[in-house]
C-alpha cells in the first residue's frame, strides 16, 4: 500500500514536470487528447512533428524503464465490446470537451481554470457512476 | 529545439504515467470505484502533477516567451458550455469502462497487448467522429 502511493506521487511529479517543460519550452498545454486528436482530424497539421515526437517519447519511455520499476501489466479487460465502447467514448468525449485527464485535469486545475475544474468533476462523477452501474449492478466490468 | 523539448516532455510524461501506475487499469478503476476496494493512488498522482504545473503557470508570468519562441497560451475561457459537460460525461463513462484515458493508452502500448490496441483503435476512431458529433450537438435545441 505505502510504496504505491509514493510511486504515485513520484510519477505524478514527473507528469507535472512534463507539462511544465512543454509549457515553458514550447508554449503549449500538454493535453494528450488534444495532441493525438489534432493528428486524427488534421487540426494539428502545422505542428504535426511536435505531436508525433511527443507521442514517441510517451510510447518509448515506459519500455526503457521496464525491468527497473513497476509491472508492465495493464490488467485491461479482454472483453472486446467493452474496449471498443470505452475507446469510442473516450475518443469522442475528450475531443468534444477539448481535454482529458492531462489537459483539463493536470494543466487546467493547476491554473485554476474553471472549465478544467468543472470538466474534471464531471468526468470523475461519470466514471464513478459507470463503476456503480457496470460493475456493481450489471457485473460487466 | 521544439522537437527536442517535445521529446523530453513526452518521455517525462510516459515515465510518470508508468511509474505512478496509471497504465494499470486496476488502479484507475479502483480509484473510481468508491463502493469497492477503493484505491487512493490516483489522488496522489494528480496532486503530485499539479505542483510543478502550478509553478510553471506562475513562471509564465515572469518569462516573456517560451524557450523555443512563440507565445504562452491565452487565459482560460471563463464560461461553461454544453460541449464541455457532454464531452466530459462521455469521456468519464469510457474512462470508467476500461480504466484507460488517452495518455496511458499510448504509454502502455508496448506491453498492453491486444486489449490496448483495440482500445487505441476505437479511441482514434472516436476522435475521427468527434467533429461530426460536435456539429450535431451544436445544432440540438437547448433543453430550456
Amino acid at each position: 500500500m505505502q510504496p504505491e502511493w509514493i510511486m504515485g506521487l513520484i510519477g505524478g511529479l514527473l507528469i507535472g514536470l512534463a507539462g511544465a517543460v512543454f509549457l515553458l519550452g514550447n508554449g503549449r498545454i500538454m493535453g494528450a487528447s488534444g495532441i493525438i486528436g489534432g493528428l486524427v482530424d488534421g487540426s494539428g497539421h502545422s505542428d504535426k512533428w511536435d505531436r508525433l515526437i511527443f507521442l514517441a517519447g510517451v510510447f518509448a519511455a515506459p519500455m526503457a524503464l521496464m525491468g527497473f520499476v513497476g509491472t508492465p501489466e495493464t490488467n485491461a479487460t479482454d472483453n472486446i465490446a467493452v474496449l471498443i465502447a470505452a475507446g469510442l467514448l473516450v475518443g469522442v468525449g475528450t475531443r468534444i470537451a477539448n481535454g482529458c485527464t492531462s489537459g483539463h485535469g493536470v494543466c487546467g486545475i493547476s491554473r485554476l481554470s474553471f472549465r478544467g475544474i468543472i470538466a474534471t468533476v464531471f468526468y470523475i462523477l461519470a466514471g464513478g457512476l459507470t463503476m456503480v452501474f457496470f460493475r456493481h449492478l450489471l457485473g460487466v466490468i | 529545439m521544439r522537437l527536442l523539448i517535445a521529446l523530453l516532455s513526452g518521455a517525462l510524461f510516459g515515465s510518470g504515467l508508468y511509474i505512478s501506475g496509471m497504465t494499470d487499469t486496476n488502479k484507475v478503476q479502483g480509484w473510481l470505484d468508491v463502493f469497492g476496494q477503493w484505491d487512493p493512488t490516483l489522488a496522489f498522482v494528480m496532486g503530485g502533477a499539479i505542483i510543478p504545473m502550478a509553478i510553471a503557470w506562475q513562471l509564465t508570468r515572469v518569462a516573456k516567451r517560451p524557450v523555443s519562441g512563440g507565445s504562452f497560451p491565452p487565459a482560460p475561457m471563463p464560461e461553461l458550455d454544453r460541449r464541455l459537460i457532454v464531452g466530459s460525461v462521455l469521456f468519464g463513462m469510457g474512462w470508467g469502462l476500461a480504466g484507460l484515458c488517452p495518455g496511458p493508452s499510448v504509454a502502455s502500448l508496448s506491453f498492453g497487448g491486444v486489449p490496448g490496441l483495440v482500445f487505441l483503435a476505437a479511441m482514434l476512431a472516436g476522435m475521427g467522429f468527434a467533429p461530426m458529433v460536435k456539429a450535431r450537438l451544436d445544432r440540438a435545441v437547448p433543453a430550456e
